[in-house]
């Protein structure tokens, strides 16, 4: 186990040195005005050259990435160019952290609970009513995409509920509607593979003798296929991390919530590459750490996993 | 046994005259042993026309594919592109309500919203299509590659830890925000997003498939590798490329949408769902001009919702064990 989690680590370590990098020098290859900000228009050449020679954009590429690591080492992510021109994008990103991270949070753990126990309803009605209801729930999140439904529960559910339409930190009201959207596709997500999980699972011969030996339904729910989901369950973990990553982003920015994802629709609108690359290498470890974490919870749940080879399982 | 094999050949025959008496040929009868009427693509199809629901949508599907195709050769439509101006006050008809004129109305501007909603879906397809087919192409052969040959595996297993743990999201709007908004830009940062998804799908059932015991009997008679890809293992892969290529398209059609508002995706000039649902989400808070955003909504719902019902049902019908 200690050495598996050791190895898990070194890899997602490697990776991570990997994306940072390969991020850094995609951004190189863009057009500089992104670091020149407002003034771009306004510069002669010369003095161009002499801003992106002190950036230090100029040297060759190894030398670039060295300085950006030797910075990160320092928790400087470099000084956003054009959103709030020379502030330093750690402090920009710091007080934006909280509302990503709690919204992430709650969407997530509904997305877990509701889902599941959707999924573990439709499964005991299989082919009824509830069933049908359900999936024809997880079908209309699922297909629609996620741009779209969104825009219509702002629209429409505010109106009917009397909610506020954008948020807002002092209203506790206005944190609902945001919550719910995030975790609509989750739901969905997590309702369907535990309806196919719970149905294959009760189709096994371990369940039949359970039944035959005249143990109740849900006291075989509660002590084999429960206890056997968890594995299923902690190998989804990250995958709702991921999923949940995408629905922030839209859905921030949709009500004004001033979290990094929305934060990530501004900065790309107004081309401020420093912010850009700082917020694409924060939701990039946040899926790193995400599927660490989710593998190493998978190991721990299950001890049949040796993961000598791992198959890249997800 | 090693008696009779020292004897005469002539001799046992003779022995085993008197004990056995030859069959003759017949080939009715050898007919109705071994006939079975099983056919792979027709009890599929059989599976299929059962679902009711999938039946109605895949008519509704094809009859709005054929007329967004052939809508702009109709009579008397209008051009998508094109504001139209009052010729009495010389103005542009601005957010003119439906009517007998404009059929689903006219935008901000005063384009025609029946015109520009087809000529969007044509857009999006012909996204979904491209990005689709590419991401088949490359998924089948970087998938069969990788799951077929063992020395790959390891590397592109690899390959694909590092990429897969970006998020989907974040590495398509890096290469969208990397290019300047165009069709071009779209198909490119979908196609580089997408392939590798497929890919991994392609070589998990390759690698279920490839130690079972007829590849092994194949491969000991020689059978080379392109070969036993092609011929033994692809087509039990149809029916799942099928599947994904039909979840594939409602999923970038989404991703367009989303780019759109983000404000990387297609140029404001060409008309695309995304533009559409964008520009109609702009004026959403009037509860009259909510048509702009209500139609474009219902179009794209629909060609999501059917591939996407279409995409499974199919899949459960391409099972043989739902044959029975």
């Amino acid at each position: 186990m200690f050495k598996y989690s050791l190895k898990r680590f070194a890899q997602s370590v490697v990776t991570l040195l990997l994306v940072v990098t390969v991020v850094f020098l995609l951004m190189r290859l863009m057009p500089v005005e992104g670091y020149l900000g407002e003034r771009s228009d306004k510069l002669t050449p010369a003095q161009r050259e002499a801003i992106l020679q002190k950036m230090g954009l100029l040297d060759p590429w190894y030398v670039q990435v060295g300085g950006f690591y030797k910075k990160l080492a320092q928790g400087d992510l470099g000084t956003s160019s054009i959103y709030r021109v020379d502030v330093p994008v750690t402090e920009i990103i710091a007080s934006r952290i909280p509302y990503s991270v709690s919204f992430g949070l709650v969407a997530t753990a509904a997305s877990l609970l509701f889902g599941l126990a959707m999924g573990v309803h439709m499964a005991r009605h299989k082919g009824r009513f509830w069933d049908k209801l359900w999936n024809g729930y997880v079908v209309f999140i699922l297909a629609v995409p996620l741009a779209v439904y969104p825009l219509f529960i702002q629209l429409y559910a505010s109106d009917l509920l009397k909610l506020p339409i954008l948020f807002d930190k002092h209203t506790p009201m206005s944190w609902i509607l945001p919550a719910v959207s995030m975790s609509l596709g989750g739901i969905a997500g997590n309702a369907m593979w535990m309806r196919r999980y719970m149905v294959d699972e009760l189709n096994k011969d371990y369940i039949k003798l359970a039944k035959a030996k005249g143990m109740s339904s849900s006291a075989i729910m509660v002590k084999h296929v429960m206890r056997n989901a968890y594995v299923p369950m902690a190998q989804y973990l990250p995958v709702a991390i991921l999923a949940t990553i995408a629905g922030s982003i839209y859905i921030e920015s949709l009500y004004s919530i001033p979290g990094m994802g929305g934060l990530l629709i501004d900065v790309i609108t107004r081309q401020d590459n420093p912010m850009v690359q700082a917020l694409v290498l924060i939701f990039s470890s946040v899926g790193i750490v995400g599927l660490f974490l989710g593998d190493i919870l998978m190991a721990l749940v299950d001890p049949r996993i040796k993961h000598e080879k791992s198959e890249g399982a997800r | 046994m090693a008696e009779v094999r020292n004897t005469d050949p002539g001799s046992v025959l003779a022995a085993a005259a008197d004990l056995f008496t030859f069959a003759e040929f017949d080939a009715e009868s050898s007919e109705r042993a071994g006939y079975s009427d099983y056919s792979y693509w027709r009890s599929t199809v059989r599976v299929f026309l059962k679902n009711k629901v999938a039946l109605m949508l895949l008519i509704l599907l094809i009859g709005l594919l054929l007329f967004t195709f052939i809508q702009p050769l109709l009579p008397g439509q209008k051009s998508p592109t094109e504001i139209y101006n009052d010729p009495a006050t010389g103005m542009q008809i601005r957010n003119l309500a439906p009517n007998k004129e404009f059929w689903f109305g006219t935008n901000s501007i005063g384009q025609d919203l029946w015109a520009r909603i087809w000529s969007g879906t044509r857009t999006s397809l012909l996204i979904a299509m491209t990005v689709g087919v590419f991401e088949i192409g490359m998924g089948i052969i970087f998938g069969a590659a990788w799951g077929y040959m063992r020395r790959l595996d390891r590397v592109l297993t690899e390959v694909y830890n590092v990429l897969s743990n970006i998020p989907t999201v974040i590495l398509l709007i890096l290469l969208a925000f990397m290019m300047r908004p165009s069709f071009k830009t779209m198909v490119i940062a979908m196609c580089a997003t997408g392939w590798l998804g497929m890919a991994r799908f392609i070589r998990n059932q390759i690698v279920i498939l490839r130690d079972r015991e007829y590849n092994l009997a194949s491969r000991c008679l020689g059978t080379p590798t392109r070969r036993i890809i092609l011929k033994n293992l692809l087509p039990y892969l149809v029916s799942v490329i099928m599947l994904q290529t039909a979840l594939s398209i409602p999923s970038t059609i989404g991703w367009e949408v989303l780019l759109t508002y983000i404000g990387i995706g297609l140029p404001v000039s060409i008309p695309s769902l995304g533009n559409l649902v964008n520009e109609g989400r702009l004026i959403m808070m009037s509860p009259e001009l909510r048509y702009q955003l209500l139609f474009p909504v219902v179009v794209l719902s629909i060609i999501t919702i059917s591939f996407y019902v279409l995409g499974n049902a199919f899949s459960d019908a391409s099972d043989p064990r739902n044959h029975v």
